[in-house]
């Protein structure tokens, strides 16, 4: 490695409204290097990259590229200068196709047959196989994926930009991904690789700079470090970690029996004879990859669709026709993964917000008028035995950051004491702690004789506090087994052996 | 109705009505494409073809020049045009509220500037005469002797289609329409497309309107554009985005306007409200089979039509 970095950024910063995104912030890339940026969600990685990609000017600082002055003040800027980024959401058009989506990304893309002919070659020659003239939303998150660094190969670029890349991927093309990088580097790219897995981290990167709350931290080698320092360095604590404390009665208050059921959606998935038992105290985990009936089950349980009477029972009563209100006034709640729209209704304060699940069992609503200053007063509640980071319960769902948002959803219903509470991806985008903590309530619940479905795609949330865990593919339920002895291995091939089956963490 | 009454309805002047009724709402269409296109929806388009109808006859009646009153009644309703594009893209107000006021405001503000010219004959604006194929037998009284406005809206969607599919500008448009938060990410400017977008809806509106005001009826009456907008915006949906459909369309829709009145004079028993109608009608069928997920995709609504843009970061 030369000495000259390739970009070295001094003292940025860049405040908002309210919030200091980036504080200070100095450090070096050079070339033939692969770099970490980590930090919790909200740390100031993405504000970094953005300045970086011209989207955002910083307040005060300076960035220098090989040694020159480098203020871009639009990505086309960047671009030329010879900086490439991935985006986190992939910054792609659905209704266009490869080749259309590739030339909007260039400055002076070449005519559409040679166009074509490059997206061929470059996408062989680093074993991303892509066809150019096929539409993007025709294909699957990996494939989308390979036109956005399709995209930025094609320009030649010397520092790639990678912005959380594996969240979407399979392991397998995680694998791909990774030989793709490594390739890239020993060509002599520099990359900075965003992402908040630490065991690919400690697998990929050269270096890694930590950011906390805008500043950084550290920079060092992750492969000198433990996964858990590295994560400490990100929270700044010591990692709490969930505490269990169940004993799982025989007292069975929620049976599912041979549920077969059409999903609402045109692309959804049909819940094909599930049946399982969920017994007083415990935590029962559904792990599988996105899009194999998750949500379809959490609408069967939450009475959003509805099924034969029988088909759900909960403590005995048949419960499978009842609406959402009715399973709530017997204690079973729900909440969805798709917090703003689904959970919290985006416009409507925290207060309403709470109001719209919590009307029945906390009493705030009577002879159909609502008692505001009770649905405040539970809200707050909520607020502070939760932790929400928010000036109060007036302020609007969309507002609050995502963890924020889902700390105060899943502490709605856990505040209402159900008997049985469906959640689905809990800790979903959210940081280390707040994850915890989340984690922890659900734990706390089943200790005070609750019972909890954890729908997750995360198979170590899964693994941490759940007591049972079964499998979801295509719609069937395996049969749940304990968790205590599971090893990794077991649970692939629960989920459906090798194949295309995300396996999350387990092949770190 | 019998084979003795439509046999009495000659052909070729038939379908050169159905070219002039087609040619305004073609025009109107064609620019409401690009700008929902762009994804954004102006429902404005009747306020904009109304002004451009009295500014294209004031222009003429002033100039007592046909050519430069087209000219006018494109930069007028134009400026209406931006009055929706400063509310919707700068201030950021709703578009199918603003669009609404916009149709209301242009009806109230022709009524206004037209009210010295009622009455009043506008310069005639000559028929072409095409050597050769005005002498062809029936193609040439159906197809082949129309003023050059005719032709040009012809070109006009030709020339939307190759734009939209063959070049850069064409591309970004589409891409600001179909994923305004990814275009703003790659560094387009989103607002900057969507008023061009807009403005050029607007003069595309205001030809359509003096084609009425000038070449059709030629005269200036109060609101007599009388719904010719509203069946634009419900082409637009109808040629589900396409530029050569919304000719097809365009043909159709005012085949139905013509065949209404031919239908009456030969004294068919259709009440001619349903044939009134059914523009609509057919636009609610295609809005309803729109409405699921995957015919949506298949008619290639733009991903990002109706969706106010916010710039982040």
């Amino acid at each position: 490695m030369s000495d000259q970095p390739l970009l070295s950024l001094k003292g940025l910063t860049k405040a908002y409204p309210g919030v200091v995104a980036n504080d200070d912030v100095s450090f070096d890339i050079r070339p033939r290097e692969v770099h970490a940026l980590l930090g919790e969600n909200g740390a100031g990685k993405s504000t970094l990259v953005k300045m970086i990609y011209g989207l955002v000017r910083p307040d005060s600082g300076i960035m220098a590229w090989n040694g020159q002055p480098y203020a871009p003040d639009n990505p086309a800027t960047a671009r030329q200068t010879g900086v490439g980024m991935v985006f986190q959401h992939f910054s792609l058009f659905d209704a266009l196709d490869v080749a259309e989506n590739i030339a909007l990304g260039m400055d002076d893309p070449p005519p559409r047959r040679q166009l074509s002919r490059s997206i061929r070659e470059v996408s062989q020659d680093y074993g991303l196989p892509l066809d150019p003239g096929r539409l993007v939303g025709e294909l699957s998150a990996g494939e989308r994926q390979r036109v956005e660094i399709v995209r930025c190969l094609l320009q030649n670029p010397r520092l790639l930009i990678m912005d959380e890349p594996t969240s979407v991927l399979t392991p397998q093309e995680v694998d791909i991904l990774f030989a793709t990088l490594r390739k890239l580097r020993d060509e002599g790219t520099a990359i900075l690789y965003i992402s908040h897995k630490l065991e690919e981290i400690r697998a990929l990167c050269d270096t890694a700079t930590v950011l906390r709350q805008g500043q950084k931290v550290a920079t060092c080698d992750p492969r000198q470090k433990s996964a858990r320092e590295l994560a400490e360095m990100m929270v700044g604590k010591t990692l709490h970690q969930p505490e269990r404390d169940t004993s799982a009665s025989d007292d069975i208050v929620l049976e599912m029996r041979n549920l077969t059921l059409r999903s609402a959606h045109l692309f959804g998935t049909t819940l094909k004879d599930v049946s399982f038992a969920l017994r007083r105290g415990e935590v029962l985990g559904i792990g599988g990859v996105a899009g194999n009936g998750q949500d379809e089950l959490l609408a069967a349980l939450s009475g959003e669709a509805r099924s034969k009477r029988d088909a759900l029972r909960m403590l005995g009563e048949p419960v499978g026709h009842l609406g959402p209100n009715a399973r709530r006034a017997m204690g079973l709640l729900a909440a969805p993964e798709e917090r703003l729209g689904h959970a919290a209704a985006p416009d409507m304060s925290l207060t309403e917000n709470a109001l719209l699940t919590a009307a029945w069992r906390q009493k705030l609503v009577r002879n159909g008028f609502v008692n505001w200053p009770r649905a405040q007063g539970f809200a707050e509640a909520v607020i502070t035995r939760f932790d929400v980071r928010t000036p109060g319960p007036h302020v609007v769902a969309r507002a609050l950051s995502g963890g924020n948002l889902q700390k105060f959803v899943i502490g709605r219903e856990i505040s209402q004491e159900p008997e049985v509470l469906v959640v689905n991806q809990p800790t979903w985008g959210v940081d280390a702690s707040a994850a915890a903590a989340i984690r922890q309530a659900l734990l706390d619940l089943t200790a005070r004789g609750g019972a909890v479905v954890l729908i997750s795609q995360d198979l170590d949330e899964i693994m941490e506090i759940a007591d049972r865990f079964a499998a979801l593919n295509e719609g069937r339920l395996g049969t749940p087994r304990p968790t205590r002895g599971l090893t990794m291995e077991e649970i692939g091939l629960m989920l459906g052996g090798a194949g295309d089956m995300e396996v999350a963490h387990a092949q770190a | 109705m019998t084979g003795a009454e439509l046999s009495s309805i000659a052909l070729a002047p038939l379908i050169a009505a159905l070219m002039i009724a087609a040619t305004p709402i073609m025009l109107a269409a064609i620019g409401e494409l690009v700008v929902e296109k762009s994804g954004v929806l102006n429902l404005g388009v009747e306020g904009m073809m109304i002004t451009g109808a009295v500014c294209g006859f004031v222009f003429a009646v002033q100039t007592s020049n046909p050519y430069l009153a087209m000219l006018g009644a494109a930069a007028g309703a134009a400026v209406l045009a931006l009055v929706f594009a400063l509310l919707t893209q700068v201030l950021m107000a709703n578009q199918v509220a603003s669009g609404l006021a916009l149709t209301l405001f242009g009806l109230g503000l022709s009524a206004l500037i037209g009210q010295g010219y009622v009455g009043i004959q506008p310069p005639r604006t000559p028929k072409l005469d095409i050597p050769v194929l005005s002498d062809l037998p029936f193609l040439g009284r159906a197809v082949f002797s129309h003023d050059y406005m005719v032709y040009l809206s012809l070109a006009l969607v030709g020339a939307v289609w190759y734009f939209l599919k063959y070049t850069r500008a064409g591309l970004i448009l589409r891409a600001v329409g179909e994923n305004h938060d990814a275009a703003h990410a790659l560094g387009y400017r989103v607002r900057r497309v969507r008023i061009l977008a807009i403005a050029f809806g607007g003069a595309c509106a205001g030809l359509g309107g003096a084609y009425l005001s000038l070449i059709r009826v030629p005269q200036w009456t109060e609101g007599m554009t009388a719904g010719a907008g509203w069946i634009a915006l419900a082409l637009v949906v109808f040629a589900s985005w396409r530029p050569w459909r919304v000719v097809l369309g365009a043909y159709l829709f005012g085949g139905i306007l013509v065949l209404q009145l031919t239908l009456q004079v030969v004294g068919v028993r259709i009440p001619v409200e349903y044939l009134a109608m059914s523009p609509y009608l057919i636009t609610i069928l295609v809005l309803v089979i729109m409405s699921s997920g995957r015919a949506r995709a298949s008619l290639a609504a733009p991903g990002s039509l109706n969706r106010p843009f916010f710039a982040s970061g």
